[in-house]
């Protein structure tokens, strides 16, 4: 278990070498004071972390718990996919939450919470107690919904790739040893799931690849949505570009899967791949649903806008893709760090014996390359409406490129470093 | 450093004095509107180096305030600013500008 006072030694250090970026400029002190437990160090998670210590003038003490020993990117993860990426351009380490923010980071899983006693347990058997808890668990396949895909040798064989890792090289190797006229199928779900424009630009992606290196090969988009969910126009352009090697099925729902054959049943047809590449439908991460907050549909939290908190579940809030998610609002790593930042805010308001802040106001960019150069985007921005006690779109704001461009490219690319250091750094 | 938290508090004063009542009583309101830009620009402005982002971290204040107004008419083409800029009054860019330009 981990104490306070070890907590607090340990901060001090990483304090003492650092400088304090986070205090410089600042006219106000923070009166919140407290330790606050991050479960999940992803765009939500890290970004919670660096923000309570830098808003709190290191007044707050944080502990991330995160099971993977770096952080990997989901987004630019399908530029690896396509062959134009490696995985050290997507791969961060997490020294600087812990020596520039003196943020505690355990390579740990929480198992279980108690939110009654503010305790949650550790796989490795310690136990953290919490003022507060933010998790940001990202999501959790629902494999029940595609039989044939039960067993981990299935999983090897027909994988997702949508979460950044050994799944990303391993796609990429299926695709790296695929023959010249071999057929790549993406099974896409039913929205909403993590990243809606993502399906579609690994398919350019891929389809760009192909073209180049196995230009007698295929790509088939099998879409369980009637049509694509994300940039529709721009994609829909992108598409036509790759005719010939690319072809999108809408309403083309996934009922089941031969892992051995990698073949795709679906309704009214079979579809025999020699790359089947499925994305299964979603839900929010494990530990949310095994700590006993409110879910809706029984796969997203359910949460105050103001500050991330769990309706029914006080102490505990929740970001990222696991909540339900607002009008129009996509489950996105740029969003996931938005809803960071709010719920940074409001839990220090909330330690300092404040209300949160009552505008909370977030948005939103997503960019998606259809080519190695080309980039796309769609934005938005999203104020809470506190009659309607949600976060709605503002009218007239957001939108999306007029058309894929090189120079959105470059800044897909100065993006990815700017919102990773702001996560990590 | 006194004379820095003085230029920073009489900024904030002056920003707050054109916002609405309501927005006045959150103190950290310019801080909150100002971290949404982040993602893009880095933290507090501070935009990673060689990234190719703007850095917006103590830029002058009408000098922001005018190109984020010219984004928001339009008069200043862009791939992306002209659709974000229109997510936030004027009175929230007033903030975000002068919370930037305080930014060292």
């Amino acid at each position: 278990m981990w104490n306070r006072r070890e907590f607090l030694k340990g901060a001090a250090l990483a304090g003492g070498v650092v400088a304090l970026p986070g205090l410089s400029g600042c006219a106000m002190g923070s009166k919140a004071r407290g330790h606050v437990v991050v479960v999940g160090g992803g765009f939500g998670g890290a970004t919670v972390a660096k923000y309570l210590r830098m808003w709190s003038q290191m007044g707050v003490d944080v502990t991330l718990v995160e099971r993977n020993p770096q952080f990997i990117s989901c987004p630019i993860s399908n530029l690896v996919i396509g062959g134009d990426k490696q995985m050290a351009d997507i791969t961060m380490s997490y020294d600087g939450l812990r020596n520039t923010w003196g943020v505690k980071v355990l390579q740990d899983t929480v198992t279980a919470v108690d939110a009654g006693a503010r305790k949650v347990t550790l796989a490795s058997g310690g136990v953290l107690s919490y003022d507060r808890l933010v998790l940001s668990p990202g999501i959790e396949f629902m494999y029940d919904q595609v039989p044939g895909l039960e067993t981990e040798a299935a999983r090897d064989t027909v994988l997702h790739a949508w979460k950044a890792g050994a799944q990303t090289v391993a796609l990429r190797k299926q695709l790296e040893d695929m023959k010249d006229g071999g057929v790549y199928a993406l099974s896409i779900p039913k929205a909403p799931y993590r990243c809606p424009p993502g399906p579609y630009e690994r398919a350019c992606l891929v389809a760009n690849y192909l073209q180049k290196t196995k230009p007698k090969s295929k790509v088939l988009v099998l879409d369980a949505n009637e049509e694509i969910t994300s940039k529709k126009g721009l994609f829909t352009k992108a598409f036509e570009k790759y005719k010939g090697i690319l072809e999108y099925r809408p309403n083309s729902e996934l009922r089941e899967v031969d892992a051995a054959s990698r073949t795709a049943v679906l309704e009214f047809d079979k579809v025999k791949a020699d790359v089947l590449n499925v994305v299964p439908p979603q839900r929010a991460g494990d530990i949310a649903a095994k700590s006993g907050i409110k879910l809706i549909n029984n796969r997203w939290v359910d949460i105050d806008w103001l500050s991330f908190e769990s309706v029914n579940t006080p102490g505990v809030h929740v970001i990222g893709d696991a909540i339900f998610p607002a009008p129009t609002m996509p489950k996105s790593g740029h969003m996931a760090n938005q809803h960071a930042k709010v719920t940074a805010a409001a839990i220090i308001n909330l330690l300092a014996g404040e209300a949160p802040s009552s505008t909370p106001l977030v948005m939103n960019t997503c960019y998606s390359f259809v080519d190695s150069k080309n980039v796309i985007h769609v934005s938005s921005v999203h104020l809470y409406d506190a009659a309607k006690k949600t976060v709605m779109p503002v009218q007239g704001a957001g939108g999306v490129s007029a058309a894929a461009n090189e120079l959105e490219g470059k800044y897909a690319l100065s993006w990815a470093r700017n919102i990773w250091a702001d996560m990590l750094v | 450093m006194k004379l820095l938290r003085w230029t920073l508090a009489v900024g904030l004063i002056g920003a707050m004095g054109a916002v609405h009542a309501e927005e006045k009583a959150d103190p950290n309101l310019a801080r909150n509107l100002a971290a949404t830009c982040a993602n893009c620009h880095g933290t507090d402005g501070k935009a990673v180096a060689g990234s190719g982002a703007e850095a917006l971290a103590g830029t002058d204040k009408a000098k922001l305030m005018q190109k984020l107004m010219d984004f928001r008419s339009g008069a200043k083409p862009a791939t992306i600013m002209h659709q974000i800029s229109k997510g936030y009054t004027e009175a929230q860019l007033e903030l975000v500008a002068a919370y930037f330009a305080a930014r060292k």
